[in-house]
């Protein structure tokens, strides 16, 4: 019997989806090896964030709020959700893959004596973690031989979970960051300003690359608004300047699986496909019919992506009237 | 000052990879490159040097005589001060014990600032800097796309989900390099000759005092994601949304 508990992902007070990809893959897990998972919630003033857990069948809800955890330093983190799964008997802590679940949880890994495994997208018959490896051209299947397990899980390969009703109680948990904070201050956060869905949670993806130079923004929102997509970039893209670091998708940056992708002037690096290639349906625009991004493309059309692309956006426009 | 900075070696990323026969690593004659990211990471630290005088760089790298050329030719070759190997079998550590042989080597050396790349472009964890940090009990600043130091603290600027975050930690500290912190020079050729003759320190595992050196993560198996067929090229943009609505029912 294992008991998971579930580092919750939220923003300014909101849950972001990808707790709910982590929750599946923690349903999974319990109904693989019997056992209940519970949510930590840690933050400042993210009670709401606790509330909006209670119908997913979770044993209970840890409510960790105190300033000292207002931003997700990842020292202090680590120590507040080891702390709890010490004082909960939790055998195996889960987060998302994003980059605070990348920053905090494998110094959680430390200091439960545990093995962890890195952006699983599932679990094998054998019971073994499967992850991607050398940017997703080969599978690991890795086990931990550790009592105590962490894992990151990639969001994009797990459908998020659905709500099952019920009340879980929510519980708080005192904190001590304590000296985990005192060597570290935060200073500032540049946030991107969109009012699109969230990259890693859009249903439709609009991604361009250093071709489009510096008309990025020109080619690729207008399509974006039609489609209520959001926008992504090649890495070339954002080292060129003219796409923000938040829009990355691939093997270092966001790993994404939308119903609808498009590669707009994107070569098709193994970087890039480590980000994209299990999206539903890719479609690929660029002028140079040898690119590799053809060759995962479901409909590849060979064209000048600033005539083919505003023309796109015009044709769907009219058809959605 | 003293900082210590990654120099690991990986796989050429555009190789075609064969899976050993017992399933667990890959075989054949695989081109290495160093880490991209300790390519980062070994330029920061340089730059780190060149605006504080009196600082000593050292590299250091896991492996064997291989790996050694990746030191000498990727961080000495490009101005690192000296160098550092620790001969283990590189396949057969994880991401826990790569971190406690470098928390040894921390240990001898008490560096202010250790410097590693955010990830190895082969294994794909993401895990080792975090874990040293939290093993020396130090503050951390991962994926470093801007870092200052000054004062016995360090200004870092991260690239995360929404934005870039920026965090002070008090040295010593643990920053892990993502791609946008700088542009990697290259190594001179009075670099290459020079490299030759830096110092060159050899390690054995058993020189760390290191409590164990069980491995707490094993991979089981390889295997070959099932690929994506190439699909239709379509003639024009009518087509294409015709198609996307019709046939894929995607808009």
């Amino acid at each position: 019997m294992s008991k998971v508990l579930i580092l919750a992902e939220h923003d300014k007070g909101a849950l972001k989806k990808v707790t709910l990809n982590t929750l599946a893959f923690a349903r999974q897990y319990v109904a693989k090896f019997g056992g209940s998972y519970d949510f930590a919630v840690l933050g400042h003033n993210v009670a709401g964030v606790a509330e909006a857990l209670r119908s997913y069948g979770a044993g209970v809800v840890h409510l960790v709020d105190h300033a000292d955890l207002a931003h997700p330093i990842a020292s202090a983190w680590a120590k507040v959700l080891a702390d709890l799964a010490k004082s909960i008997g939790a055998d195996i802590v889960v987060g998302p893959a994003s980059t605070t679940g990348k920053d905090v949880l494998p110094r959680v890994a430390v200091r439960l004596g545990a093995g962890m495994a890195s952006e699983i997208v599932s679990l094998t018959d054998g019971g073994a973690f499967r992850r991607p490896m050398w940017a997703g051209n080969l599978m690991g299947d890795v086990k931990i031989t550790t009592a105590n397990k962490v894992i990151s899980v990639r969001a994009s390969a797990f459908d998020a979970a659905e709500a099952t009703g019920g009340q879980s109680p929510v519980t708080a948990f005192a904190s001590d960051a304590g000296l985990a904070t005192a060597r570290v201050k935060f200073v500032s956060f540049d946030g991107v300003q969109s009012t699109r869905p969230d990259l890693t949670e859009a249903a439709v993806v609009v991604a361009g690359g250093r071709g489009l130079k510096d008309k990025f923004g020109a080619v690729t929102e207008p399509l974006a608004d039609v489609l209520g997509a959001a926008i992504g970039a090649s890495r070339a893209a954002v080292d060129d300047g003219f796409a923000p670091n938040d829009y990355q998708i691939g093997q270092t940056g966001k790993v994404v699986a939308p119903q609808l992708y498009f590669a707009i002037a994107i070569s098709g690096a193994v970087q890039h496909l480590a980000g994209m290639k299990n999206s539903k349906v890719i479609v690929a625009i660029n002028k140079n019919p040898d690119e590799p991004i053809f060759k995962v493309a479901d409909y590849g059309l060979v064209a000048d992506a600033f005539v083919a692309v505003p023309e796109l956006t015009a044709q769907i426009k009219t058809l959605r009237g | 000052m003293k900082i210590l900075v990654s120099a690991k070696r990986v796989s050429d990323p555009n190789a075609k990879l064969a899976i050993a026969k017992d399933g667990k690593w890959i075989e054949g004659d695989v081109e290495y490159i160093l880490n991209p990211f300790c390519e980062n990471a070994i330029e920061c630290a340089l730059q780190i040097a060149e605006a504080n005088d009196g600082t000593e760089t050292v590299a250091i790298g896991i492996g064997d005589d291989e790996t050694a050329r990746f030191i000498r030719q990727g961080a000495l070759a490009r101005g690192i001060d000296r160098g550092i190997l620790v001969s283990a079998d590189e396949e057969a550590i994880d991401s826990d014990l790569i971190a406690r042989i470098y928390m040894g080597v921390v240990h001898r050396e008490n560096p202010d600032i250790v410097l590693l790349g955010k990830q190895a472009i082969d294994g794909d964890s993401n895990q080792v800097g975090q874990l040293l940090a939290e093993y020396l009990g130090w503050p951390q600043a991962t994926f470093a796309s801007k870092v200052e130091v000054s004062g016995g603290k360090a200004i870092v600027t991260r690239e995360v989900d929404g934005g870039l975050e920026t965090l002070e930690v008090t040295l010593p500290a643990v920053i892990t390099a993502d791609l946008r912190l700088n542009e990697p020079r290259f190594a001179s050729l009075a670099g290459i000759m020079k490299a030759k003759k830096k110092p060159f320190d050899e390690l054995e595992i058993d020189d760390l005092d290191l409590e164990d050196t069980d491995t707490k993560v094993q991979v089981v198996g390889l295997s070959t994601p099932s690929g994506r067929k190439a699909g239709v090229i379509v003639k024009d943009v009518e087509e294409l949304v015709q198609k996307l609505r019709s046939e894929a029912r995607a808009i």
